[in-house]
């Protein structure tokens, strides 16, 4: 960074967006260096099923963090968002066993009202949210951390303390949703793409990505700039709700059951996804497809501990955060 | 005559007192009960059993109030214990501790204050601070599908094994199984790797193993939460060289599948039901009421569960 200050007016900029670029390498050199250790490790590394199956365990986390990546670019931060997977889940699979019980909607019919009930609710609990935050003008750390409680709570108490296991029929319908392919390519990869090509262009293209990436520079220079702050920042946190819903969407037909375990730190994983991959936690700047790579980044370390046994179990932890400092260290310069 | 009174009157007083120490047995008993809350199938199973308890007991003794206080970590545990002793005014404490080490100490402040305490499943570091342990057979719970699985391979094939969270008591499981397997040296453990009781990361664990060994003959899942995790993996690879799956704790799900022979790679489990906890309470209760004690160590035995005997085992209220 140093030369770029010592350079004329006109190539500073130039010179600065180059800089910049090199340093927005960091998360793909990390993921570069780890694909080449993981081959090395263990050759099953880099098969096309192994590749497959870490892109699709992503895509809950990676859906999520792309929503993260918003409100944290607002200035924001969403605790609750684990626990939000867990109590959509639990309600879809209520409600759809409800509604096989009740028997007047086709099974089809079901698993569609259950997808349109997750995303509906995940709008509705990030509206709430939006509204505590800006109307409400409470801290989004302890609004969010407040309804990661609540959350949790209530899918433990829907699912009585044990699971909610949805109905074999209904899930083997439902089923091709996470396992099934689309030209080679599971069914959730090409969800976690479309999602990430849209918040990039939101984000870059759009009126309300430069307004996100304002209130997050400086809210009160946003608001004199005549942006609609808080609605502004409602609708982030509904697009990250909006997220979550699709993910748990995925989600459901898997393990077909929701549990008090369901989602269980995916709020931390999903912020460091963001984090790791150059959005700055005090908002202002980011971007999407960093965050895409942080996310993957993440998976790999814990496939590639799966495939080998190098390292004694109980490091396992050790490994995940030495490499998030590491790639965190590799970025630093921008700011 | 002064005298005379002072006499009877001492009389009376120790007749009164006579008659309160004679009657201290059927004296009420107030039973706190300290436990996990409930954050996966098992411990779901524990709130439920102990629930189970406390409606039945205080149905049958009067003289029996019943508390039920549920944590979420090792320091609220602690602060429900102090709680119990100065509100709830307790004599008797049936406690399923988090961690063995850190509640060895508020434990024993309780039972200083005089609270007859037994601890179920997790043993104090110090047993003088319980007077009566309640425990499941960890080592049995690794020791029976060890034999199983050597056996049902016909001593000779390659295992992968789950483990849960790391604790003491799942060193002890796993170590009886790698134990039990010496018997039959031809049976391999591959590897084994923490997949926390959690069926989320038991499938992206066996996926996993799936890529990495390319002939598997048995998976330990360790316990029926990861089974659930470890069969959809499999399915999902299309593998079928996995011959067996072994769970373990008779969650209601895998005992139902066992009784109905649904799936043949799950052909037998192994018993370790979040059910002592309600044994442990109505031993403690009865034996509290009547004013004895309980045995220093009563342990609930893990069984070998087929088909056969499938039935004594499923609990289809239960939600684990």
């Amino acid at each position: 960074m140093q030369p770029a200050h010592t350079e004329t007016g006109s190539t500073r900029p130039s010179l600065q967006r180059m800089l910049r670029h090199v340093s927005s390498l960091g998360p793909v050199l990390g993921l570069i260096v780890l694909c080449i250790a993981g081959t090395w490790l263990n050759p099953d590394f880099a098969t096309l099923d192994n590749m497959m199956n870490v892109l699709t365990r992503t895509a809950f986390i990676g859906i999520i963090a792309v929503g993260m990546t918003f409100v944290i670019i607002s200035g924001g931060i969403d605790l609750s968002v684990g626990s939000m997977a867990a109590l959509i889940a639990g309600s879809m699979i209520f409600l759809m066993n409800k509604l096989v019980l009740a028997g007047t909607l086709s099974p089809l019919a079901i698993v569609l009202t259950g997808i349109a009930l997750a995303l509906l609710l995940g709008a509705a609990f990030g509206a709430i949210h939006g509204l505590l935050i800006t109307k409400g003008r409470i801290e989004p750390f302890i609004v969010t951390l407040g309804t990661l409680g609540i959350f949790r709570a209530y899918l433990t108490y829907l699912a009585d303390g044990g699971a909610l296991t949805l109905d074999t029929a209904l899930n083997d319908l439902y089923a091709p949703v996470y396992y099934a392919s689309l030209l080679g390519i599971p069914v959730p990869i090409w969800v976690f793409l479309i999602v990430a090509a849209l918040g990039t262009i939101i984000l870059n293209r759009t009126a309300f990505g430069r307004h996100v990436q304002a209130i997050g520079s400086n809210e009160q220079v946003a608001r004199y700039a005549a942006i609609r702050v808080d609605l502004v920042k409602i609708v982030t946190y509904m697009f990250l709700g909006l997220c979550v819903g699709i993910a748990t969407v995925l989600y459901v037909p898997r393990l077909g059951s929701a549990t008090p375990t369901t989602g269980i730190l995916w709020e931390l994983e999903a912020i460091a996804a963001v984090v790791v991959g150059g959005t700055a936690l005090k908002g202002g700047e980011g971007r999407v497809i960093g965050t895409v790579i942080g996310a993957i980044l993440l998976s790999v370390i814990s496939n590639i501990l799966n495939l080998t046994s190098i390292i004694s179990v109980y490091l396992n932890a050790a490994v995940q955060g030495f490499v998030i400092i590491i790639v965190a260290f590799l970025q630093r310069s921008r700011h | 005559m002064k005298r005379f009174t002072q006499v009877l009157g001492a009389g009376v007083l120790a007749l009164a007192f006579g008659a309160i120490s004679g009657n201290a047995v059927a004296e009420k008993v107030t039973l706190g009960v300290s436990i996990p809350t409930a954050t996966h199938g098992f411990t779901g199973g524990i709130v439920w059993w102990a629930g189970e308890a406390k409606k039945e007991l205080e149905k049958k003794y009067p003289d029996l109030k019943v508390i039920i206080k549920t944590a979420g970590g090792a320091p609220e545990q602690a602060n429900q214990l102090q709680d119990l002793v100065t509100v709830n005014k307790i004599n008797a404490l049936v406690i399923f501790p988090f961690e063995s080490a850190s509640l060895t100490q508020p434990v024993s402040q309780v039972k200083s204050k005089g609270v007859y305490v037994t601890v179920v499943d997790r043993g104090l570091t110090d047993t003088r601070a319980q007077d009566a342990y309640v425990a499941g057979d960890n080592t049995a719970f690794g020791k029976i599908p060890g034999e199983y699985i050597g056996k049902t391979l016909g001593g000779k094939g390659n295992v992968v094994a789950l483990r849960g969270i790391p604790t003491t008591l799942d060193n002890e499981r796993y170590e009886a199984f790698q134990t039990a397997l010496k018997a039959t040296p031809d049976v391999k453990i591959l590897d084994a790797k923490y997949a926390n009781w959690n069926r989320d990361d038991a499938f992206k664990v066996t996926q996993d193993f799936l890529t990495r060994f390319k002939h598997i003959d048995a998976i330990w899942a360790a316990d029926d939460d990861m089974a659930v995790g470890v069969l959809k993996a499999l399915d999902q690879a299309k593998r079928t060289d996995v011959k067996i799956v072994f769970g373990g704790a008779g969650a209601k799900g895998a005992i139902k599948t066992l009784m109905d022979g649904s799936d043949k790679r799950i052909q037998a489990n192994v018993s370790y039901s979040p059910k002592f906890i309600y044994d442990a309470i109505k031993l403690t209760a009865e034996a509290r009421l009547k004013g004895e004690a309980l045995p220093a160590k009563t342990i609930i035995p893990s069984v070998l569960i087929t088909k056969e005997n499938a039935k004594q085992f499923y609990f289809p209220n239960s939600p684990f």
